[in-house]
């Protein structure tokens, strides 16, 4: 087993551990912005979707380096996006109703 | 290691710390926009690293910058308007599509990656085996979560869709599988080996959400969300890119805790879930079975709206039916008219309430019902003794009494104790079981009515009714 790989699999083990450490009893109102929160993260694909575009050349590679970052895009601009919509409903202030007007 | 090299991994350092500081923050309702915010943050320092870096290494083509600019152009558009424009009743199915595509972003680098290393080539296991898990895992998040975006949404039936010999092609698609892992992982590379891998984890993915019925879809998205962010860590050792690794084990491990903790709140286990054909999706679809019990009392909105204008406290229980028919302005409007007039309102909202954990106070919050008047299950429960009505509004099992009992489907549930107030009053479309599939002996309770309405329809009738009396 090479360094590099060795390292990379102690991150993954260490970080699966911290994920489940940090992820103690959640109150069910927080589950469904909790999961969308998560979902946002693992946008962070779109830093391989920059790796492969850098990589690439030739139409199949232009046109999967045009795919992973579209959907790499939408995930992370999107969750992040959606998420904060959401937990801001949390924020409003009983009296808040001017704040609520985007809602239809 | 250089110097950009250097830097590049301490900011991609700081960016994990970001996201695990951030999911703790999300924890608690106080600071959760705060943790998500903070985690936005660090994902915008990773993509600010990988531009420099990507622009210092120099290697790419004018090309790959146009297909890389526009692709992104695009979906950060398509991304922010989605996400901004979704009512809140459909924001689950918005982030299994979001979750979708994670994964087959994910699953795109592991294909681009295998193919990138040429036609005949002999790969090492530390590459070809996260290639393939990555492939595989995200092709599986890809297929299976648009189906459940299908599902949440309605454009594909929420029943569970089985058919004969279903687990025979299951079986075959498994070792489909097999096969590409095995010519994945032992043979030279071939555009073709990859290809049935891709193929066998998409159909896999359809195979495995279709069976499953819409109510259950919240735990089998949180599940293919934590699959995504395992797809991430792959794609992670696959370019060796650590920031991907760190956060995308650090979604695998809390959305499998999420998950567990989603499937505890709705009393069920993920592999009883996984099983599939439980649960229509919809809490009055299912045909009614033959032991109805035929002593139920039926009223009119008329009726409801005298009841409630003569009340002091009044308790709303809003169940899926209400998310369902999309009628929580109706419900906020309802609450509206009866405090005008010095009622108390307050909504005892389950655990399980609405179509994921947590989405009915979203909803609610939603529509500017005061964070005060939602009670949570242990608030709520002592308050109904001193309610003198109880609005059930599409919901059922929660707050079914046998689950106080032994031997059946649900019991253990907690539920809320809408049977010990003074009145009930259910509106329901029709005496069909709930989701568990058995009746609810809350119906025939002397002190219980029954209003047989789309709970939207229903609740206009009832406001309309009940302004007429509070206005005598």
């Amino acid at each position: 087993m090479s360094e590099e790989l060795f390292t990379n699999l102690a991150i993954f083990v260490l970080s699966l551990l911290v994920g489940f450490e940090v992820m103690s009893k959640i109150p069910a109102t927080l589950q469904t912005p909790m999961m969308s929160g998560a979902n946002a993260i693992h946008g962070v694909v779109v830093v391989g979707a920059f790796v492969i575009a850098a990589e690439a050349n030739g139409w199949v590679f232009y046109t999967l380096a045009f795919f992973g970052a579209v959907f790499a895009a939408i995930n992370v601009a999107g969750g992040y996006t959606v998420t904060d919509r959401m937990l801001g409903m949390f924020d409003r202030k009983p009296k808040a109703k001017s704040e609520g007007d985007d809602s239809k | 290691m250089s110097t950009l090299q250097t830097i590049a991994s301490l900011i991609y350092l700081i960016s994990a710390v970001c996201y695990v500081l951030g999911v703790h923050m999300m924890r608690s309702p106080k600071t959760a926009r705060k943790g998500n915010g903070l985690s936005a943050i660090g994902m915008f320092m990773a993509v600010i690293m990988i531009i420099i870096e990507v622009v210092a290494d120099g290697k790419i083509t004018a090309t790959g910058w146009i297909v890389l600019i526009a692709g992104l152009a695009v979906g950060i558009a398509y991304g922010v308007v989605k996400a901004r424009k979704v009512p809140m009743t459909d924001v689950p199915q918005l982030v299994s599509l979001f979750n979708a595509v994670g994964g087959g972003a994910a699953a795109v680098i592991g294909i681009f990656d295998y193919l990138m290393k040429g036609d005949g080539v002999a790969l090492s296991l530390a590459f070809s085996i996260p290639v393939f898990l990555d492939v595989i895992i995200g092709g599986i998040t890809f297929s299976g979560s648009l189906i459940a975006t299908g599902k949440l949404s309605g454009k594909v039936p929420g029943k569970p869709i089985t058919f004969p010999g279903a687990k025979l092609v299951n079986i075959i698609v498994v070792l489909g599988m097999l096969v590409a892992a095995w010519f994945m992982l032992a043979t030279p590379t071939n555009i073709w080996f990859v290809v049935l891998g891709l193929v066998m984890a998409l159909i896999f993915g359809l195979l495995m959400t279709l069976p499953i019925g819409g109510a259950d879809m919240p735990v089998v998205v949180s599940l293919l969300n934590a699959f995504t962010g395992l797809a991430v860590a792959f794609a992670g050792f696959v370019i060796n890119n650590q920031v991907l690794i760190i956060a995308g084990a650090l979604v695998g491990a809390a959305g499998t805790i999420l998950t567990l903790q989603m499937a505890e709140a709705m009393n069920r286990s993920v592999a009883n879930i996984l099983a599939g054909g439980f649960g229509t999706g919809d809490s009055d679809s299912g045909s009614a079975g033959p032991d109805v019990p035929v002593d139920v009392k039926e009223t009119s909105a008329d009726d409801i709206g005298l009841q409630l204008a003569y009340a002091q406290n009044v308790m709303i229980v809003p169940g899926y039916g209400l998310a369902a028919a999309q009628a929580q302005h109706e419900v906020a409007e309802l609450a509206t008219v009866l405090t005008e007039k010095g009622i108390n309102v307050n909504y005892a909202i389950h655990p399980v309430a609405g179509r994921m954990p947590g989405h009915m106070n979203v909803l609610l919050a939603d529509v500017n019902v005061p964070y005060d008047q939602m009670k949570q299950l242990d608030d709520a429960n002592p308050m109904f003794e001193s309610t003198d009505v109880s609005l059930v509004i599409g919901a059922n099992d929660v707050t079914n009494p046998l689950a106080r009992e032994s031997g059946n489907e649900i019991s253990g549930m907690p539920i809320l104790d809408v049977d010990k107030s003074k009145s009930v009053v259910v509106i329901k479309r029709s005496m069909s079981t709930g989701y568990a599939g058995i009746q609810n002996p809350l119906f025939s309770l002397d002190n219980t009515q029954m209003f047989f309405s789309d709970a939207k329809v229903g609740l206009q009738d009832i406001v309309a009714a009940t302004k007429q009396y509070l206005e005598d």
